[in-house]
């Protein structure tokens, strides 16, 4: 069995950033991650960030994860296992790790879970045909990969991931006939929505996909607008030639693992499902199990690195790291994530976070 | 409406927009963005201090339009690609117009292709004059495009015929 100080299971910005934290106090981190690659997320994003000059932005994601993934490699006290899942949690702290077939185990002092999230699906009739895909898997199919997944798109969801995805499917080439979108209004940050109208790019808002049609892999789809509870509206279906949709319907913290560890959960619709409690370091309600990123509640890369710094920083002081500069750091990285939030587009994670400050409070 | 179709109100466009006299002094920068979101990079990207200072990310970019020259380094600058530069003091009956770019085939010098408005429908032919990349390296280029005069304010993008 391995042994480490902090085992950091993910290598999003959360994971990166975390690790880079922790590593700067001193401590020795092990970071895991099962792609082949760092980056998480930020790997397949050509498009350029928000934010401010700290978080990167004006940057392309992939290249704000060959940055930090430059620095996690030159750092003398993080060692790397790419290819490598994290199975499950032991009672007694140990965890399994598996990498190519061949299982192993580590035992950490702390651990970070900074895993991310998985895409929600939805249930319409013959969803399960070919070519219906989540709007990730295409932004990998065509980011990472290089292939294209069809020649004309429906997308379905305007928050930012779908109206993204679209404008990068519009960049390779791909004709995009619309976007549905079943709430009254574009998730998505205004100004993505009108670089893709602009392209021609029709936004429905009020509409949904009632069914998917076709024999071997999907050919059409049909489109109603729907009323405020949601029912569609008859008279208003009208179908859509289409050899691909596009699911970007939001995304669930992946967190199996943090059950397992017995860290006490909740559920927030507003953080995208089941999150844990923790504190203001990111801190669980299990000693030195931390949580970092989109698996904490569902945000930003921005976001995401700041928790990952936190964490990073909390868990190395547990260990006895960096007892000096700790309480300086924290703060500066506390109010960054503040003013992140700030705003009316951080309207939805604040109301999560008090939600589960509250369910926080009522357990303890 | 913006949030429901991704096409801003005539009003929202007017309340950004450079007054009368500002614009038939020369190039100046029009900045489209409604919508308080964590960003900053337009401000940062500005050296002449045209954007006011952000005091909170979230804000909305307030400009000071004197201080703009129209070296056009903050439309790169922007995730959004909501910032555009106009200057309708370059002939008697055409303007140019600063746009981000980020599609290929990206046009040559001297092309004419289709003028489209805020909502991706063709409202005219226009010439490509200069094609730039914005920074060094990067994959955003910035076009300047001779158009009609009463087209300033309405094209946004353009259409390459392949
Ligand atoms: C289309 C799109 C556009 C976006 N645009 C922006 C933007 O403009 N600005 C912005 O700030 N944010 C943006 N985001 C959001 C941002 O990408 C995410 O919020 C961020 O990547 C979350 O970081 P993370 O480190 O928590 O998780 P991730 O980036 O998802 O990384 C998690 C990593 O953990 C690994 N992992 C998971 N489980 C295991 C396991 N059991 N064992 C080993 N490894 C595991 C995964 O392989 C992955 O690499 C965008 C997201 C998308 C999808
Ligand atoms: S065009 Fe140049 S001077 Fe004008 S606002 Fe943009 S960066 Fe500043
Ligand atoms: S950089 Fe662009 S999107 Fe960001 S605040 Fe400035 S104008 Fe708005």
């Amino acid at each position: 069995m391995d042994k480490t100080e902090i085992l950091i299971v993910g290598s999003g910005p959360a994971g990166l950033k975390g690790a880079l934290a922790a590593a700067g106090q001193g401590a020795r981190v092990t970071l895991v991650e099962r792609d082949p690659f760092l980056g998480g997320q930020l790997v397949k994003q050509t498009h350029m960030f928000f934010g401010s000059k700290e978080h990167y932005a004006s940057e392309r994601g992939f290249k704000i994860a060959e940055k930090l993934g430059k620095a996690v490699k030159e750092d003398p006290n993080i060692n790397i296992y790419e290819n490598t899942t994290v199975l499950g949690y032991y009672e007694d702290g140990v965890l399994s790790l598996e990498k190519e077939g061949k299982f192993s185990t580590i035992k950490p002092e702390a651990l970070i879970m900074a895993t991310g999230a998985q895409e929600n699906t939805l249930m319409f009739p013959n969803c399960d045909l070919p070519s219906i895909y989540g709007a990730g898997a295409v932004q990998t199919l065509m980011n990472v990969h290089g292939i294209l997944p069809g020649k004309k798109v429906a997308m379905l969801g305007a928050g930012n991931i779908g109206v993204i995805v679209s404008y990068q499917l519009l960049q390779a080439g791909v004709e995009v006939l619309a976007i549905i979108e079943a709430l009254p209004n574009i998730g998505a940050y205004h100004v993505h929505a009108s670089k893709v109208r602009r392209m021609g790019v029709p936004i429905w808002t009020s509409h949904t996909v009632l069914s998917a049609h076709g024999r071997e892999t999907l050919e059409k789809i049909t489109v109603a607008e729907i009323d405020a509870d949601f029912k569609p509206l008859a008279g208003t279906e009208k179908e859509l030639e289409v050899d691909v949709l596009c699911i970007a319907v939001g995304l669930t913290p992946l967190t199996e693992i943090l059950f397992q560890a017995g860290c006490r959960m909740a559920y927030i619709p507003e953080l995208g499902g089941h999150v844990p409690l923790c504190d203001e370091t990111l801190e669980t309600s299990v000693k030195n199990i931390f949580v970092a990123g989109d698996v904490s509640g569902i945000e930003e890369a921005s976001a995401a690195m700041v928790e990952g710094t936190l964490a990073g920083l909390k868990a190395a002081y547990n260990l006895g790291y960096g007892r000096d500069s700790y309480g300086e750091l924290v703060k500066a990285a506390r109010l960054e994530l503040d003013a992140l939030r700030r705003g009316p587009a951080g309207e939805k994670i604040r109301s999560g976070l008090e939600r589960l400050n509250l369910a926080g409070k009522e357990a303890s | 409406m913006l949030s429901k179709s991704g096409v801003p109100e005539k009003k929202q466009i007017e309340e950004v927009m450079p007054s009368k006299e500002r614009l038939a002094s020369g190039p100046v920068v029009i900045v489209e963005c409604f919508q308080e979101i964590p960003c900053d990079p337009c401000y940062t990207s500005c050296k002449q201090g045209c954007f006011l200072p952000f005091e909170d990310i979230n804000d909305l970019p307030r400009m000071d339009f004197e201080k703009c020259n129209g070296c056009g380094i903050c439309i790169g600058a922007c995730p959004g690609l909501a910032i555009f530069i106009v200057d309708e003091t370059y002939s008697e009956n055409q303007a140019l117009l600063s746009i981000p770019w980020e599609f290929k085939p990206v046009p040559a010098e001297g092309d004419i292709v289709e003028g489209l408005n805020r909502k991706g429908e063709t409202v005219g032919q226009v010439r490509v004059k200069k094609v730039r990349p914005s920074a060094k390296k990067s994959t955003t280029h910035v076009l300047t495009l001779e158009v009609p005069k009463d087209l300033a304010h309405e094209v946004r993008s353009i259409k390459v015929k392949q």
